[in-house]
């Protein structure tokens, strides 16, 4: 019997005298498979060996099974190809009822083969219980009312740890909260002007369009101040913060995990709440309202070089006027007092995420896309809430 | 703590090596794991006072997990461990705490806490559990820094040094508040044969300097057969320990196969001898 041509690779076809090729040559009840050739991966020959072109072993009682020996005088260079080619041989030559002999292997490929199983192992079925909708979702549900009550608990101990700091022992280190502080203030104002300016000037230019049809374009200075005041300035920056602190805090929260850093504070018993907890959400919790304020004027500022530059019927000087008296001082406590309540949910969401992540990179990188996502929805949600709030009690 | 009486006798260092006969930890039956998920049980050992004592085992079989449970970071699904006759998992969370104050923990990474220096972290636990000023804990930071020859690394952040450094920081970390009993969660791990030797002898002369009785979790032979003088073999298959003794004594006397082929370095897998090949057909290029 003698292999087919169309087993060699055709890459090889330049070098005939090099390619790998094999035969199964019948010697008495035994068979013989002889090896030639290079058999490397590079050439790119990782053959196997079609079951038809192994003899059968006779069916009966009474005769032993005959063997496959291994000829290999004239093989050339080799590597896991020829391994491979060898084991889909063996696992044939089994099926075929065939011994296979591998003493005349040499010893590299027989001590390869050694560590070789017969045939390999069937990985295990995947699990075929179907996901019962029910089960699901109360899962869901119930996770999130387990999670919520977690934050809840972990502002708890927040406050617990500001009340230990002002209390003055136990807490925090202030070098901490001043870094933290720097990240969550300073560091952000290009960012948060970039966006409350362009916003602003959004605005300007939109309501223009839609206010000038009533001839009404003086309101535009309105329609930007209470827009961001009230609302956008405070939910923009808010999910800034989320995106570039948030999750920040969560990826440095769980590669401390993974660190053991944070097993290290539980031993020492060291309350997680004043070490890492309370600068997380303090920072945020003075930081925020300033940002709010900041993205406030810059996106005022953005509304009136719209008004001052582009719009043919809005002054500038009337822009402000108009400005000052759209804008009181309510809205601006209403929007300040939100972007507190924005900071405590970044701080502590981002903060919960990092804690209960996983402790492999992957688990570091799902934990700061969790955390922008939830805090970014819960912004938004959180925002839908004192809207509803603010209309009930007519602020 | 630890109370060295100046007028004591000096100990000659081999004498004082000798484990004393008094418990210190004690484990009846613990069972440990995850959830539904049992990673050991049956957990019987008693760690004397002064005592190096090695929580032996292959990889996998929940060696570091018995260490967690010990240290309170996993709470045990059964049984009882005390420290000093006290039940360490009975009563509320400050119980625990306060127990932890007569430990101190090396972590296998050396977890040093990555947003303070060096000396950042040997201070923090002095800071919050003594009354000393910061002259005082600086002295205190250049001392156990100087013990494992870290004084010129106070300054530094622990990304600026190399894992060996890590960890010789994290053990001065570990003997801050001079605990009555050192953990080593793989002291010996990711370490280069001579720090490795460096690092066991540092741990037998703070042992013999400071009396602290220490727990250490290692599959390093050896510095087991160097430092250990009791210990216990946990098996990963049977979920059980199965020997119990001085890796040393485990090494020359114990029956188990399993025991054996770890203190030996031997596959107990591997009862085929390789094959014989003719070698002359060797090519491999």
């Amino acid at each position: 019997m003698t292999n087919d041509p169309s087993h060699i690779p055709a890459s090889v076809g330049d070098k005939q005298d090099e390619r790998p090729t094999w035969t199964v040559e019948q010697s008495g009840a035994d068979a013989i498979l002889v090896v030639r050739g290079h058999w490397t991966i590079d050439d790119g020959a990782v053959l196997a060996i079609p079951d038809r072109t192994l003899p059968v072993a006779p069916s009966g009682a009474g005769r032993s099974a005959p063997t496959l020996h291994v000829n290999v005088r004239d093989l050339g260079q080799w590597d896991s190809s020829l391994v491979s080619f060898l084991w889909t041989t063996k696992q044939a030559a089994a099926k075929n009822g065939l011994t296979f002999d591998t003493s005349s292997l040499p010893v590299e490929v027989a001590r390869l083969f050694a560590l070789l199983p017969a045939a390999p192992t069937e990985p295990a079925p995947p699990s075929s219980r179907q996901p019962n909708i029910l089960a699901v979702t109360g899962g869901a549900a119930l996770g999130m009312v387990d999670e919520i009550g977690a934050v809840v608990e972990l502002g708890a101990q927040t406050a617990q740890g500001s009340l230990r700091a002002l209390a003055g022992h136990g807490g925090m280190r202030l070098r901490d909260l001043m870094a933290n502080i720097f990240d969550a203030g300073p560091s952000a104002l290009i960012i948060v002007s970039v966006v409350n300016f362009l916003i602003g000037a959004i605005l300007a230019f939109v309501g223009a369009v839609q206010l000038s049809k009533f001839a009404a374009d003086a309101y535009v200075a309105n329609l930007v101040g209470i827009a961001c005041v009230r609302e956008l300035s405070a939910v923009m920056t808010a999910i800034i913060m989320a995106g570039r602190t948030g999750g920040a805090y969560a990826a440095r929260i769980s590669t401390m995990l993974g660190n053991e850093e944070i097993d290290a504070l539980r031993v020492f018993g060291i309350p997680i709440s004043s070490y890492i907890l309370l600068p997380s959400v303090l920072s945020l919790m003075l930081m925020m309202p300033l940002l709010y304020l900041y993205g406030c004027v810059v996106s005022m500022i953005g509304g009136y070089v719209v008004c001052a530059g582009m719009l043919p019927d809005v002054t500038g000087a009337g822009y402000i006027h108009q400005m000052l008296g759209a804008v009181n001082v309510q809205q601006f406590e209403f929007g300040f007092a939100k972007s507190i309540v924005f900071a405590v949910l970044i701080g502590l969401t981002s903060c919960r995420i990092g804690l209960k992540a996983g402790r492999s990179a992957a688990d570091v990188g799902s934990a700061a896309t969790s955390a922008v996502v939830t805090g970014i929805v819960g912004v938004i949600a959180l925002d839908a809430i004192f809207a509803v709030i603010a209309d009930v009690i007519g602020i | 703590m630890t109370i060295h009486v100046a007028s004591e006798a000096p100990t000659d260092s081999g004498v004082q090596r000798k484990a004393g006969s008094e418990t210190l930890l004690s484990l009846r039956d613990l069972t440990i794991g995850y959830g539904s998920k049992i990673i050991q049980k049956n957990i019987s050992m008693d760690v004397k006072r002064g005592s190096i004592f090695a929580i032996m085992g292959g990889s996998g079989c929940g060696k570091s997990t018995v260490l967690r449970t010990m240290i309170g970071l996993l709470r045990p699904l059964a049984g009882r461990y005390t420290v000093d006759g006290d039940d360490y998992w009975s009563g509320p969370d400050s119980h625990r705490t306060a127990l932890n104050r007569r430990f101190g923990v090396l972590f296998q990474s050396g977890a040093l806490w990555s947003s303070m220096t060096v000396g950042e972290n040997i201070a923090l636990p002095l800071e919050m559990f003594t009354r000393l000023d910061k002259d005082m804990i600086r002295r205190l930071v250049e001392l156990k820094l100087g013990l494992v020859g870290m004084s010129h690394a106070i300054d530094l952040y622990p990304s600026e040094i190399s894992g060996g450094m890590a960890k010789r920081a994290g053990l001065a970390r570990a003997m801050a508040l001079d605990p009555d009993v050192l953990f080593f969660d793989e002291p010996s791990a990711g370490l280069d044969p001579i720090t490795s030797a460096r690092l066991d002898d540092l741990i037998l002369t703070l042992r013999d300097g400071l009396g602290a009785t220490i727990v250490i979790v290692s599959h390093e032979l050896s510095s087991l057969f160097t430092i250990a003088d009791d210990g216990i073999f946990l098996d990963a298959q049977t979920k059980i320990p199965i020997a119990h003794g001085a890796p040393r004594d485990l090494r020359d006397h114990c029956q188990d196969p399993q025991v054996h082929a770890f203190m030996h370095r031997e596959n107990p897998t591997d009862p085929t001898p390789p094959p014989t090949v003719r070698k002359d057909t060797n090519t491999h290029g």
